[in-house]
C-alpha cells in the first residue's frame, strides 16, 4: 500500500503545484530525484526477492535484500526530510526572477531545521512500529497463541521504547527550540500565543479565534510557557501579533495538533513506565489489564505522526517556502475547484475502499498467530511461506 | 564555473528512463489487460505470479521518469502535468488498484472476484490513461508563458483517444510476448492466440498514426517527408517492416519462447525513436525546447552526476532479480 500511494507524490508537484515546481524545482528536484534513485528502486528491486525469493537464492542474499530495503527507506525519509526542511527554512539559495538557483548544496541539504526534523521524524516512525509489534505481542498473548514468540517480540520491542519514548521528547524539545529560533511565527501558531511577552504562561486548552486575535476558554499555566520554550522562566516568547495577519498560520490547526501529538507521547511514556515497573516485578506477560491496554495502543503513534505531520505543515502557512513563497502563489493556475474537488474524492474513493481492506487483512493476520499462518495452504499459486521463519528459529 | 553542456545528457537519461518504463510496465500492464480474458482460476493465478515479484520494480521507472522530468526540465514538467490532469489522476488511481490487487487478491479469498477486476480494469484503465497522456503531448498544449492556460478536458481529444487504444493493444502485444516466453501448453497457445489479434491491431494502430501525425502537424510531416531527412530517416519503416515480419513469423512458430518478446521490443523501440524524432527537440510541442525548459546547470550537474553513476546499479541489480525469476511459471511449485 506504502508503495503505490507513494507514486502519487512526484506526480502531483505537477498537476497541483505546477508554480511550485516552476519555481523550486532547481533545489528541490534533486532531492527528489536522489530519492528515487537512491530508495524507492532500493526497496522496490528487492523487495521481490525479500518476498517471494526466499528459495531461490542463498541465505546471505536474501537477509541482505531484507537490510537493502531497510536501508532504502532511511535514505527515503533523508531525502524528503531534506525537502521538507529546506521549504521549512530555506538556505544555500538565491532568487532570481522568482525562481530559485542553488548556492550551496550543503546549505541546502543541511539547512536549519534539518537535523532536528530528521532524527525527530525517524524516531517517530520506530517508535511508532514499536507499538505495533507491541499490540500484536500483546493480543498474541492474551489469546494464548504463540506464547514463546510474544514473549520475545514484548520483551525486546519495550525495552527498545523505553529508551526512545524518553529519548523521543527530548529531541521533540530540541526541534521546538529550533522552531523558535527560525520559524517564530509557527511556534507562535502551535502554542496559540498572540502577544509578545516574557514569563509567558503555558496554554493547556484554548479556543483559539484568529479574528479576535485572543484566545476563549482558555486554560493556563504561569511561567510554564517561557520555561518550556526557552527553558528559562524569564525567556521571551513571539506572539501571532508579531506578525501581519496575512503572514499568520490558523492557530487552531498547529494548536490542536501540537496537544494530540505531545499527549499521545506522554500516554506512550506512561505506557512504557508501567512496563517497566511490571517487569521489574515478573508480572509483565500475565497482567491482564496492561495487555489489554497494549493491544488498544497500536494506534497511538501512527496518530502522533500525523498529528505532528499537521502541526509542522499547516504551521508553516501561508507559506509553501517559508516566508519567500506563498501556498497561494504556488498552486496550478489552470486548476478549477470542479477539478480539485473531482480528484480529491477519486483519492478518497480508493483510499477508503484500500486502506480499511489492508486494514482488515492486517487484523485477521495478527488474529491467527504466528503458527496459524505458517499453516496457510499454497494460495494464487504463491510459494507456501512468503515469510517463513530461518530454519531452526523457533 | 564549468561550461558544459549537461542537456544532451539528461535528455538521453530522461528518453532511456521512459523507455524503460515504456517496455517494463508496459509488458506488465500488458499482461494485466490479458488477465481479463483469462478463462480459470488457475490461469489467473500464473498470468499474476508471472509478474507479481518484478511489476513493483517495473512501476519504479515511472517515478524516475516523472522526477527526471522536474529534474531535468522543470518548465515543461509544470506545464505538460496541469495540461493532462486527469488522464494521469485516472491513470495512479488505476495503477493503485491495481498494484494493491496482487496482495489483496491472495489475502481476500472472498472477494477475489473483485480484485480480479481491480487488477484487469486497473491494468487496462491505467495503460489508456497513458495513451491519452502520449496522444495529447504530441498534439501539444494552449501555453502562455510558463503556464498552461487551456482548459482540463482539452486533453481529451479524437486523437489522444486514438493513441490510448492503441497503446492497449500496443502493451497487451509485450504482455503476450512475456507471456509466451513464461508459460507453456494451452496456456502459451492462447498467448500466440492473443499476441497475433494484439500484433495486427498495433501495427494498423501505429501506420494510422504515422499518417495522421504528419497531417495535423506540417512540422512533423517537414521533419519526415523533406529532403534529405526522407533518405536518412527511411531505415526506421523499413526496419518496422523487418521487424514486423519476424515478429508475425516468430508468433507462429511453436519452438520461438523468447523472440515474440524481443521483436515487440523492437517495434516498440521503433515507435518510440519515431516519436522522439518527430519532437525533437522541442520538449513542450511548439512552445518551448528542451534548452529552454532545462533546469540551472548547477541543479542538472549536481543531480548528473549521482545518476551516472547510480543507474548502471540500479540496471545491475534490476537485470538481478530479473535472473533471480527466470524460468517457467508453475502453479503448484511457486515460482520455479
Amino acid at each position: 500500500m506504502g508503495v503505490v500511494s507513494g507514486v502519487v507524490m512526484p506526480f502531483q508537484f505537477g498537476t497541483n503545484w505546477s508554480r511550485f515546481s516552476d519555481a523550486t524545482a532547481n533545489i528541490i528536484s534533486p532531492m527528489l530525484a536522489y530519492e528515487g534513485l537512491t530508495a524507492f528502486t532500493l526497496e522496490a528491486g528487492f523487495l521481490g526477492v525479500l518476498l517471494f525469493g526466499r528459495n531461490l537464492v542463498p541465505r546471505w542474499a536474501h537477509f541482505a535484500s531484507a537490510c537493502l530495503v531497510a536501508l532504502g527507506t532511511l535514505f527515503s525519509t533523508f531525502w524528503i526530510l531534506v525537502t521538507n526542511s529546506w521549504m521549512q527554512t530555506p538556505g544555500g539559495y538565491r532568487l532570481v526572477d522568482g525562481i530559485f538557483y542553488p548556492t550551496s548544496w550543503s546549505e541546502i541539504i543541511f539547512n536549519a531545521s534539518f537535523p532536528y526534523r530528521y532524527m525527530h521524524t525517524v524516531s517517530g516512525f520506530y517508535i511508532t512500529t514499536g507499538f505495533v509489534v507491541l499490540a500484536v505481542a500483546a493480543a498474541l498473548l492474551r489469546d494464548g497463541k504463540s506464547r514463546e514468540e510474544a514473549t520475545a517480540m514484548m520483551s525486546i520491542t519495550l525495552w527498545f521504547l523505553t529508551l526512545m519514548v524518553p529519548l523521543q521528547i527530548f529531541l521533540g524539545d530540541a526541534q521546538g527550540l529550533n522552531t523558535l529560533h527560525h520559524q517564530p511565527a509557527k511556534l507562535a501558531a502551535i502554542e496559540a500565543h498572540w502577544n509578545h511577552e516574557a514569563r509567558a504562561p503555558l496554554t493547556l486548552f484554548a479556543i483559539p479565534d484568529q479574528k479576535a486575535e485572543t484566545n476563549h476558554f482558555a486554560i493556563e499555566v504561569p511561567l510554564l510557557g517561557s520555561l518550556i520554550l526557552t527553558h528559562d522562566v524569564n525567556g521571551v516568547v513571539p506572539g501571532l501579533k508579531d506578525f501581519p495577519s496575512e503572514d499568520r498560520a490558523p492557530a487552531i490547526i498547529p494548536f490542536f495538533a501540537f496537544r494530540i501529538m505531545v499527549g499521545m507521547g506522554l500516554i506512550m511514556l506512561a505506557l512504557v513506565a508501567l512496563g517497566l515497573w511490571l517487569r521489574l516485578r515478573s508480572k509483565l506477560y500475565d497482567a491482564a489489564w496492561f495487555l489489554r491496554l497494549l493491544t488498544w495502543s497500536a494506534p497511538l503513534g501512527f496518530i502522533a505522526v500525523v498529528a505532528g505531520w499537521t502541526t509542522t505543515e499547516v504551521g508553516r502557512q501561508p507559506w509553501t517556502v517559508y516566508g519567500v513563497m506563498r501556498t497561494t502563489h504556488s498552486v496550478t493556475p489552470s486548476l478549477t475547484g470542479i477539478d480539485v474537488l473531482l480528484s480529491l474524492l477519486g483519492y478518497i474513493t480508493v483510499y477508503l475502499i484500500m486502506f480499511p481492506t489492508g486494514l482488515w487483512f492486517i487484523t485477521r493476520i495478527v488474529r491467527g498467530g504466528v503458527s496459524a499462518e505458517e499453516a496457510t495452504p499454497v494460495e494464487a499459486g504463491r510459494p507456501a511461506h512468503p515469510v517463513k521463519p530461518v530454519p531452526g528459529a523457533p | 564555473m564549468i561550461i558544459f553542456d549537461f542537456v544532451p545528457i539528461w535528455t538521453l537519461i530522461l528518453g532511456l528512463a521512459v523507455f524503460f518504463y515504456v517496455l517494463l510496465d508496459g509488458f506488465d500492464l500488458g499482461v494485466g489487460i490479458l488477465y481479463n480474458f483469462a478463462r480459470t482460476t488457475a490461469d489467473r493465478n500464473l498470468l499474476m505470479n508471472s509478474i507479481a515479484p518484478i511489476w513493483d520494480g517495473n512501476e519504479t521507472w515511472l517515478v524516475l521518469g516523472g522526477l527526471g522530468l522536474l529534474a531535468a526540465f522543470p518548465l515543461a514538467f509544470a506545464i505538460i502535468l496541469p495540461a493532462v490532469y486527469f488522464p494521469i489522476l485516472v491513470m495512479l488511481l488505476s495503477l493503485i488498484f491495481r498494484g494493491v490487487a496482487f496482495e489483496f487478491r491472495f489475502r481476500d479469498v472472498e472477494h477475489r472476484t473483485f480484485w480480479d477486476h481491480a487488477f484487469g480494469y486497473g491494468s487496462a484503465i491505467a495503460t489508456f490513461a497513458q495513451g491519452v497522456v502520449l496522444g495529447a503531448f504530441i498534439q501539444g498544449f494552449q501555453v502562455e508563458g510558463r503556464h498552461f492556460t487551456g482548459g482540463s478536458f482539452d486533453c481529451i481529444t479524437p486523437f489522444s483517444l486514438f493513441v490510448g487504444i492503441a497503446l492497449l493493444f500496443g502493451y497487451s502485444l509485450l504482455g503476450a510476448g512475456w507471456l509466451i516466453l513464461k508459460t507453456e501448453g494451452q496456456l502459451q497457445t492462447q498467448a500466440r492466440n492473443q499476441a497475433r489479434i494484439c500484433f495486427l491491431s498495433t501495427l494498423a494502430a501505429v501506420f494510422i498514426v504515422s499518417l495522421w501525425t504528419p497531417l495535423v502537424d506540417s512540422g512533423i510531416a517537414h521533419r519526415w517527408f523533406s529532403w534529405p531527412n526522407i533518405a536518412y530517416l527511411s531505415p526506421i519503416p523499413v526496419l518496422t517492416a523487418l521487424f514486423g515480419i519476424l515478429e508475425w513469423r516468430a508468433i507462429a512458430d511453436r519452438k520461438a519462447e523468447l523472440s515474440p518478446f524481443v521483436y515487440a521490443v523492437l517495434l516498440f523501440s521503433l515507435s518510440y525513436l519515431g516519436i522522439a524524432i518527430s519532437l525533437f527537440p522541442m520538449i513542450v510541442p511548439h512552445h518551448y525546447d528542451l534548452w529552454q525548459a532545462a533546469s540551472s546547470p548547477d541543479t542538472q550537474i549536481f543531480l548528473g552526476v549521482g545518476t551516472l553513476f547510480l543507474l548502471p546499479v540500479i540496471l545491475v541489480y534490476t537485470g538481478w532479480s530479473y535472473w533471480v525469476f527466470r524460468g517457467k511459471v508453475r502453479a503448484d511449485t511457486g515460482y520455479h
